[in-house]
């Protein structure tokens, strides 16, 4: 493994080569999805060429070969969470789909009155669920605070933490202010109560490595797509003594053991939780990404993208009415800002014209944005592969954009 | 007598064959945002609000001796740039016109990625409601 150059990540990753609106494309919204390296790439096409067949069925030697890769993959990425058994590892479409799976089937273990605790920085995918949860089952939705530098108001996460509290649901890296949270903290209090902890890792997993045994975390999940993987793939990592307890979330083929008209009895971990034929080669391009990021020096990778991160905020510093969304002391890669009063759509569009693909919205925070009283916010997210000459390109169309619109 | 639609459809896709960089384009659009015929605060009413746009924009419309006039606002320049296109075209037309009318002019001045489902800043919704408006004085 050579140390981390950015000139040769950037050629594993085809797509970064090409021309927006007749410009170099400048790729910052690697928070809504990440592009993909050659590796997982041609994973996708050596599997429909040469291995396409259904797994844990057929006898035949492409099912093995199949079966073989998607169980690999599992392992694979057991193995970059460090978790304890690769049968805690559950493929789902994605974060939303692992989030709802919980929802689902440690909702059917609730009461009324059960409390769920969520934060005020959650993505939608991490309120509805709950939401629809309560209605059904009668538990009840507490929400931590966030204060206005878009941290979590830990005083009051005290407060609402109860013996009444089932389960804290947390986002680890906020999608729209870029703040990392003190999950370690988080995770310890809510345990100290009781209390189960799922980890959103969806904006985590691409940024820090993640080391489910020593967070402690009893769920975490996130989406392929966004480390550098497949769209329509993810993760729902559980320990195994809890997962046990659960039952499952969909029924059909695969996470059944014996079915009768009378009695069907489920299949065990993982299965049980894999309902379905699953997206197989998602599956194994997942483990492509995840061994493509074992293969790089990752943490030459991070440090990069870290100092990017930094960068990106002193040179953002430079304009002038520039309002920063989320000031947190500890953020990743991700910025969310505002300049005077712009309309984020504006911006948008005119960096798309210069070939800089940024994000403007609510970034799926509609609670967050309403709490800072804006429409919404112009997005930067960051990834490895890129660079500081971007940073400096993206300066100048903005400063561009700024003197058209004013 | 004044002009059809297509007509100045026409006029239009004629003025921003000048431009060959998107910017300046944008900056055109920009510029026609200014000249939006305004509604008044006092119609930015939610029924007036279009959903489906990352921007907010109001359509009101009213019948003037046979011809549907329309005023609007937004939030977002670029968008008031790209309603005031389209008002230019539809205001002061006959709700009959309006409702056959073809906007080829879209297309034809590179707008067409607005139209698309991903763009979310609801040209399409502003069509239709313009349309919508138009239709609804053809059956009152």
């Amino acid at each position: 493994m050579s140390a981390f150059n950015v000139n040769e990540i950037r050629a594993d990753f085809p797509i970064l080569n090409e021309s927006v609106h007749g410009k170099p494309l400048i790729y910052f919204d690697n928070g809504a999805t990440s592009q993909k390296p050659n590796a997982v790439i041609e994973r996708i096409s050596r599997y429909y060429t040469h291995e396409n067949a259904n797994v844990h069925r057929g006898v035949h030697f492409l099912s093995d070969q199949a079966t073989n890769a998607y169980e690999q993959a599992r392992t694979t990425i057991a193995r970059y969470i460090n978790a304890e058994h690769s049968q805690e590892i559950i493929f789902t479409k994605g974060t939303t789909d692992s989030i709802n799976t919980v929802a689902f089937s440690l909702g059917e273990t609730l009461k009324p009155g059960d409390e769920i605790l969520i934060s005020g920085m959650e993505h939608h995918s991490n309120i509805v669920p709950w939401q629809m949860l309560c209605e059904r089952k009668g538990t009840v939705l507490k929400v931590i605070p966030v204060t206005p530098a878009g941290t979590l108001d830990l005083e009051a996460f005290e407060g609402l933490l109860s013996e009444r509290t089932k389960l804290l649901s947390i986002i680890h890296i906020s999608n729209t202010l870029g703040t990392i949270n003190p999950v370690e903290q988080l995770i310890q209090k809510a345990h100290a109560l009781g209390a189960k902890v799922l980890l959103d890792a969806a904006q985590s997993i691409q940024h820090l490595p993640i080391d489910v045994q020593s967070l402690g975390c009893d769920f975490l999940t996130f989406s392929g797509h966004k480390v550098f993987g497949p769209t329509g793939i993810g993760i729902l990592y559980g320990k195994k003594a809890v997962l046990d307890e659960l039952p499952p979330y969909q029924g059909g083929g695969d996470m059944i053991d014996q079915v009768s008209f009378e009695k069907t009895t489920y299949n065990g971990l993982p299965l049980k939780f894999e309902a379905g034929t699953p997206n197989i080669s998602g599956a194994i391009a997942l483990g492509a990404a995840f061994d493509y990021l074992s293969s790089i020096d990752l943490q030459g990778a991070f440090q990069h993208e870290h100092a990017l991160g930094t960068y990106l905020r002193a040179r953002m510093r430079e304009i002038p009415s520039i309002r920063f969304i989320g000031e947190a002391p500890e953020t990743c890669s991700t910025l969310s800002f505002l300049i005077g009063d712009l309309h984020p759509f504006d911006l948008g569009t005119l960096l798309d014209k210069q070939g800089i693909a940024v994000r403007t919205g609510h970034h799926c925070t509609q609670p967050l944005m309403k709490q800072f009283n804006i429409p919404g916010t112009v997005r930067a997210s960051l990834a490895f592969y890129n660079t500081t000459e971007e940073i400096d390109q993206f300066i100048v169309a903005l400063q561009r954009s700024i003197l058209l619109l004013s | 007598m004044s002009k059809s639609i297509n007509q100045i459809q026409d006029e239009i896709i004629e003025e921003f064959a000048m431009f060959d960089d998107w910017m300046e384009k944008y900056e055109y659009i920009i510029d026609l945002g200014k000249e939006l015929p305004l509604i008044t605060d006092d119609k930015k009413t939610e029924d007036r609000l279009i959903h489906g746009c990352q921007s907010r924009v109001w359509v009101a419309s009213e019948m003037l001796d046979k011809h549907l006039v329309f005023t609007a606002d937004s939030d977002a320049i670029i968008t008031k740039g790209i309603i005031s296109l389209l008002i230019r075209v539809l205001s002061n037309q006959t709700p009959e016109d309006i409702v056959k009318s073809e906007l080829y002019f879209i297309g034809k001045i590179g707008l067409q990625e607005h139209l698309s489902p991903t763009r979310a800043n609801g040209l399409v919704g502003m069509i239709n409601r313009l349309k919508s408006d138009g239709l609804k004085q053809l059956t009152s």
